[in-house]
């Protein structure tokens, strides 16, 4: 009996200094301050002509296989809404504009750069992570390919080459990280695109530049800055002519920063490694049956192994 | 000269003595052809292959996931089911070394053992999910605490451990290690205690993990109580597992339990029934709790609203009352039938909040290709044929066998 109590002790002990030493600090991408100084990027949704030289430009950034310039004019795929994908990082759709003129509006689709990101938060491995500058990048040979960065983006943008059989990666714009890290380095879509709709800066020059922009021609824009608080606020904003539950974004996701969703839960658990031992010690002490026979040395503990063997 | 033969052809007698039972080679081979040895050698022959199609071709080629859907299959039933449904293990140890409720000892260690194994299909399906399963130690060097899948990844890894230390006495006794007996019995119970934390820990954070899902999954599964969902559940799916489990093992095996009493094990397993009714109660009142604290009561009105009172009414208020019905009228049968239906209904709800339910809006959804269903009955064969095998040579439904037959 005493063993046991002690053993007991020993185990709780060890849990519950375990749980305190992995106790969780606050999350390292916050948003605040710091988040004016990141980089961003934002789209003007009223400026945007659709040409899809942003794909192009993507593509012959990030080595993936392309065609032609020219190739990118055929509007036929506009006829159907696209997702960001293992091959293309960015997509542009076609919405139709506000009633009555209708004028399309075309959406540029990518990574978001959240600032507290969901992909970042649940990769086991640290393989997807917030950096110092505001791009939201990701190391492949940390990667276990567990996808949960897939299943957990609010946007839905990661991507997966499922077509590799041991080497896949998950895919996703980095904000063109390695240019933009560079003194001077502009992301590739910003510098192709002819009529200036997506404009690279810091986050907080970016908010500035577009509260402008809305305060001015309130007949252009809607006034809403997607991106300003969504989820926690993101890296890429966006201000546009039209409701953008309109645009194909969603409108429904909160400002509560995605990470939030688990933190209650995951600060339960150095709780449950403390606490649950103890408990479960009680548990044992008070059903211990009673009497002549038990509480004496001759009286081992006989657990699973099964007594005299 | 003959005494150093000796002992060899007795070492070797007792070789094929534990891997024969006891027969010659030829009879051995002779009772392996039965009707269900037929059944797994085709699955097998089929699924084996298959697996390897998975290594040299790709997930695209093998599952029907996408960037929408990366989730399939492999971890809703694999992963998911597999380890709700090994929750046995923890919940008998708990029930009989903790609680001292001895008289359910003979159910511990075939708990242990489906747990076990469980736990370690669980993982190989996780083997074949993974897109570089090489990396599968990742997470005990790179840490990232805020993501639950750490901490999933984490407490399998451990409580595979501890399930290993829990199954290693039934080895011990067979191999009649008595020294390591002596010091596996003296961790036991630390080993027991610890094994009960982890799985608290890591069943909920199996509901943990969809928490992410706030904008993907129906309104109806998604709460902030999955985790706690998870683990309830959990403990309902491990005390009805563990009578479906006797239930086969005494058909299987009535060879290995012929000296136990019927009445006696009829009246253990009702136990095990009533037990689970209370637990089902208490999931059942969550579940509305889970609801309300929603606010979706319209969303019952609507087709995924019929899904979810179909899991809540039909697969856990339901087998609630089975239990309590089947106590009153001490009818071990209808326990028995409610245990099958009630892991039926945790399988549903896992596939539910994985599959079903998760981007419920889309169009286009995820339907598992053959190869994950070919994969996925394969792991289920060969952990039936491991517990067969285990079972016919390790002292798991009867103590001692070794004894007995030496």
């Amino acid at each position: 009996m005493a063993t046991t109590r002690r053993a007991f002790l020993k185990l709780a002990g060890v849990i519950s200094a375990a749980g305190a030493a992995g106790g969780r600090p606050a999350c390292a991408a916050s948003g605040g301050s710091a988040a004016h100084e990141w980089w961003g990027m934002l789209t003007d949704l009223s400026v945007c002509i659709g040409c899809r030289k942003c794909e192009f430009a993507c593509k012959e950034a990030n080595g993936l296989p392309n065609d032609s310039l020219e190739s990118y004019e055929d509007t036929s795929v506009f006829q159907r809404e696209r997702r960001p994908d293992a091959g293309n990082l960015t997509v542009v759709n076609r919405y139709k504009g506000r009633e009555p003129e209708g004028q399309p509006v075309y959406v540029k689709k990518q990574c978001l750069h959240c600032n507290q990101p969901a992909c970042a938060s649940v990769c086991p491995v640290a393989a997807i992570r917030k950096s110092e500058q505001g791009p939201v990048i990701y190391e492949a040979s940390l990667c276990m390919g567990c996808r949960y960065c897939i299943m957990a983006c609010p946007f839905s943008i990661p991507a997966y080459t499922y077509d590799v059989p041991l080497t896949p990666v998950v895919r996703k714009c980095t904000m063109c990280f390695e240019k933009v890290s560079k003194e001077g380095g502009v992301p590739a879509c910003a510098k192709i695109c002819p009529v200036e709709a997506i404009t690279f800066n810091r986050r907080g020059k970016l908010l500035a530049l577009a509260r402008e922009k809305i305060r001015s021609r309130p007949d252009v824009y809607v006034d809403h800055i997607y991106g300003e608080h969504e989820v926690g606020g993101t890296g890429w904003l966006y201000i546009a002519p039209t409701a953008f539950d309109q645009l194909g974004f969603r409108t429904d996701l909160g400002t509560r920063p995605a990470p939030e969703l688990t933190e209650g839960f995951l600060s339960i658990i150095p709780l449950v490694v403390s606490i649950w031992p103890v408990a479960l010690a009680g548990l044992y002490a008070l059903t211990k049956p009673r009497g002549p026979s038990a509480g004496g040395e001759e009286n081992p503990q006989t657990p699973t192994a099964a007594k005299g063997a | 000269m003959a005494e150093t033969v000796l002992p060899l052809t007795k070492r070797q007698a007792w070789l094929l003595d534990l891997l024969f039972m006891g027969m010659s080679v030829r009879d051995y081979v002779r009772s392996l052809v039965t009707p269900f040895n037929l059944v797994a050698a085709l699955v097998l022959s089929v699924g084996l292959p298959v697996t390897v199609l998975r290594f040299t071709h790709g997930l695209s080629a093998t599952t029907n996931l996408t960037d929408d859907y990366p989730w399939g299959l492999w971890i809703g039933f694999d992963m998911l089911c597999g380890v709700a449904l090994a929750a046995g293990g923890f919940v008998l140890a708990g029930t009989v070394h903790i609680l001292h409720l001895e008289r359910y000892e003979r159910f511990v260690r075939p708990a242990i053992l489906t747990a076990f194994l469980g736990y370690i299909l669980a993982v190989l399906g996780l083997m074949m999910d993974l897109g570089r399963p090489y990396n599968i130690w990742h997470p005990m060097v790179f840490w990232q605490p805020h993501s639950v899948m750490f901490e999933v990844g984490w407490c399998v890894m451990l409580y595979n451990t501890v399930l290993f230390l829990e199954f290693l006495p039934m080895v011990c006794e067979r191999l009649r290690f008595e020294r390591a007996l002596k010091i596996l019995r003296r961790i036991m119970l630390v080993v027991i205690v610890a094994g009960i934390v982890l799985s608290t820990m890591h069943q909920s954070s199996l509901g943990g993990l969809f928490l992410m899902a706030a904008s993907k999954l129906h309104p109806l599964w998604y709460t902030p109580y999955l985790p706690l969902f998870f683990f309830v559940s959990a403990v309902v799916a491990g005390l009805s597992m563990v009578i479906v489990e006797s239930m086969l093992s005494h058909r299987a095996f009535h060879h290995l339990v012929a000296d136990q009493d019927p009445a006696e094990l009829d009246r253990l397993v009702i136990g095990l029934g009533k037990a689970a009714s209370v637990v089902l109660l208490v999931y059942f009142l969550l579940k509305w709790i889970g609801v309300a604290k929603g606010g979706h009561w319209g969303l019952l009105l609507t087709p995924y609203g019929g899904l979810f009172l179909v899991e809540v009414m039909g697969f856990v208020l339901l087998p609630c009352v089975l239990y309590v019905v089947a106590a009153r009228r001490q009818s071990a049968t209808l326990t028995r039938i409610t245990s099958v239906w009630t892991v039926l209904g945790i399988v549903l709800n896992r596939l539910n909040v994985s599959i079903i339910a998760f981007r419920w809006t889309d169009e286009v959804r995820y339907v598992p290709h053959w190869i994950e269903i070919t994969v996925t009955i394969t792991l289920i064969v060969v952990g039936v044929l491991a517990f067969r095998w285990i079972v016919n040579r390790m002292p798991v439904l009867c103590e001692h066998a070794d004894h007995a037959t030496a």
